[in-house]
């Protein structure tokens, strides 16, 4: 199988380095693999190398050293899955490259949560040539999500989603929740530490999550677009409210959630005995069933090598299920 | 989900009597939303039949029930058919009209039973707990339609509970 990786930054290097790590037993599961090429917006490398010396050379020069386009790669270059993690953008250059891959009939396994633009025309665009969009990594991270609702419960009315799907945002409410200091101050904190980017609007003001949520209502059949998405973040939210919360045996998390009548994402009340009051960084999600009664998943939401074990577990999907 | 139930428990006329009831409901996660005392309907043995309102989910209640049974007369036990739901706002919740809220929110089938505004330091967001009941689950809906619209106007936010229902 020839693999074309676009986007080689944390997830991009993250799957690098765990194909080369586990080659052998990747090879034993899915048949032998070859990377033949990796571009991103700096540079790019095809053709005959080894995968090692790209992730080095990336490393040691900050950079790939050709300066072929990634859209010249993604268009001329032969490859049967392209691993697209580029960054996420909200239009429709963010799915260019996966268009590319489909339009030629190669399968695309991404985390690049621009496919909540236009899910449902990628889908198709999938299945008119034959080809397979996967996309795990996009909600959650490495939890299980996608191929829960798509595989296991495939038989299975999915009544509705509720799910915790930013992990900064849950970082600081469970902070809030277990030392009562204010919003701003546990966000700087955040900040220090990595958890939360430098600009976090897009994660506080629940921005991230909608899009998951776009993604995670087209899975289970509702054709949500983002703008369908009710939207409050957690920038209100104050030490306060989780006291007064608390005396009723609740807490506070945000929670996106998807069914046939509600598309929103928002802080809500949460018993303190549910499992999901989930805390720290966790990812989380409540599948209702009609037959299944809930279903619990959690798991790490980001992370260079969990978000890269989710792309792994597709390119194992897609292998097993051709 | 939480439900309102309501019963009619016979008290004698004494002093501590209503404590001792509403203790085992609290006790045992019970939310008391109402008492009503129906002086005017004094039974032969002079006891007050008292109506007693709280929510609770259906477990406590049953629970609630069995434990009141043991030391009281119970005339009346039922779930209301209503619905009901608390939820958290925050923000300015008093300097933007608290009683305009409410007025609005409230209609011929649904009204805000119980409120609780927790103040913080001055000028700071407050914390209020507002419980809603209605007549039917639509009722309730279309009155929590209407809070959320207010609040938006206003820029409060509501922090709603995660029910059974999605
Ligand atoms: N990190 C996580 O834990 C995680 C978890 C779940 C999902 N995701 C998603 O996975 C994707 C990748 O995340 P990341 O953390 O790896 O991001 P990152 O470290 O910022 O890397 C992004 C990579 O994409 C490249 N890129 C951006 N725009 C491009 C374009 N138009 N054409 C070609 N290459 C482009 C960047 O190239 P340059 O460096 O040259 O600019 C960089 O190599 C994002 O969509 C993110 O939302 C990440």
């Amino acid at each position: 199988m020839k693999i074309a990786i676009i986007g080689f930054g944390t997830v991009g290097q993250g799957v690098a380095e765990l194909l080369v790590a586990k080659r052998a037993e990747i090879e034993r599961k899915i048949g032998d693999f070859r990377v033949v090429a990796i571009a991103d917006l700096t540079g790019s490398i095809w053709g005959d190398f080894k995968l090692e010396d790209a992730i080095e050379y990336r490393r040691k020069k900050g950079r790939l050293p050709s300066d072929r386009s990634a859209k010249e790669i993604a268009e001329e270059e032969d490859y049967d899955v392209m691993i697209e993690v580029t960054t996420t953008r909200l239009d429709e250059s963010g799915i260019e490259y996966m268009k590319t891959a489909l339009k030629k009939g190669a399968s695309v396994i991404t985390s690049n949560k621009s496919i909540a633009v236009d899910f449902q025309g990628l889908m198709r665009l999938a299945e008119n040539n034959n080809a397979k969009l996967m996309y795990e990594a996009t909600v959650g991270g490495v939890m299980p999500i996608i191929r829960l609702l798509n595989s296991y419960l495939a038989l299975c009315e999915i009544i509705g989603v509720r799910g915790i799907l930013n992990g900064t945002c849950n970082y600081i409410l469970t902070r809030m929740e277990e030392e009562k200091l204010p919003y701003s101050q546990i966000l700087s904190e955040a900040k220090e530490m990595g958890i939360a980017e430098a600009n976090p609007s897009a994660d506080v003001e629940g921005i991230d999550a909608g899009i998951k949520l776009v993604i995670l209502a087209n899975t289970i059949g509702i054709p949500a677009k983002f703008e369908d998405i009710e939207i409050v973040g957690i920038t209100k939210i104050t030490p306060q409210a989780f006291t007064v919360a608390m005396q009723k045996g609740y807490t506070i998390r945000l929670i996106a959630e998807a069914s046939k009548k509600s598309l929103r994402v928002s802080p809500r009340l949460v018993p303190l005995n549910s499992p999901l009051a989930i805390k720290g960084t966790m990812n989380a999600a409540m599948i209702k069933t009609d037959t299944a009664g809930d279903i619990f998943v959690a798991g790490r939401g980001a992370g260079k090598f969990e978000t890269a074990t989710a792309i792994l577990s597709d390119l194992y999907e897609l292998v097993r299920t051709n | 989900m939480s439900e309102l139930f309501t019963l009619i428990v016979e008290l004698e006329d004494k002093p501590g009597q209503l404590l001792s009831v509403l203790e085992p409901i609290a006790r045992n996660g019970g939310n008391i939303v109402g008492i009503f005392h129906q002086r005017g309907k004094k039974t032969p043995l002079n006891r007050i039949p008292v109506e007693i309102s709280f929510t609770a989910d259906a477990k406590k209640a049953e629970k609630i029930l069995n434990e009141l049974q043991k030391n009281f007369l119970i005339r009346q036990f039922g779930e209301l058919r209503t619905a009901v739901i608390s939820l958290l706002l925050i923000g300015h919740v008093i300097h933007t009209d608290l009683s305009d809220t409410i007025k609005r929110v409230d209609s011929s089938d649904a009204e805000c039973v119980e409120l609780n505004v927790t103040m913080p330091e001055r000028d700071e967001p407050s914390t209020a707990v507002i419980t809603i009941t209605a007549k039917s689950k639509e009722a309730l809906e279309m009155a929590l339609a209407r809070l959320r619209e207010i609040c938006r106007e206003k820029g409060i936010v509501v922090v709603e509970p995660i029910n059974d229902e999605i």
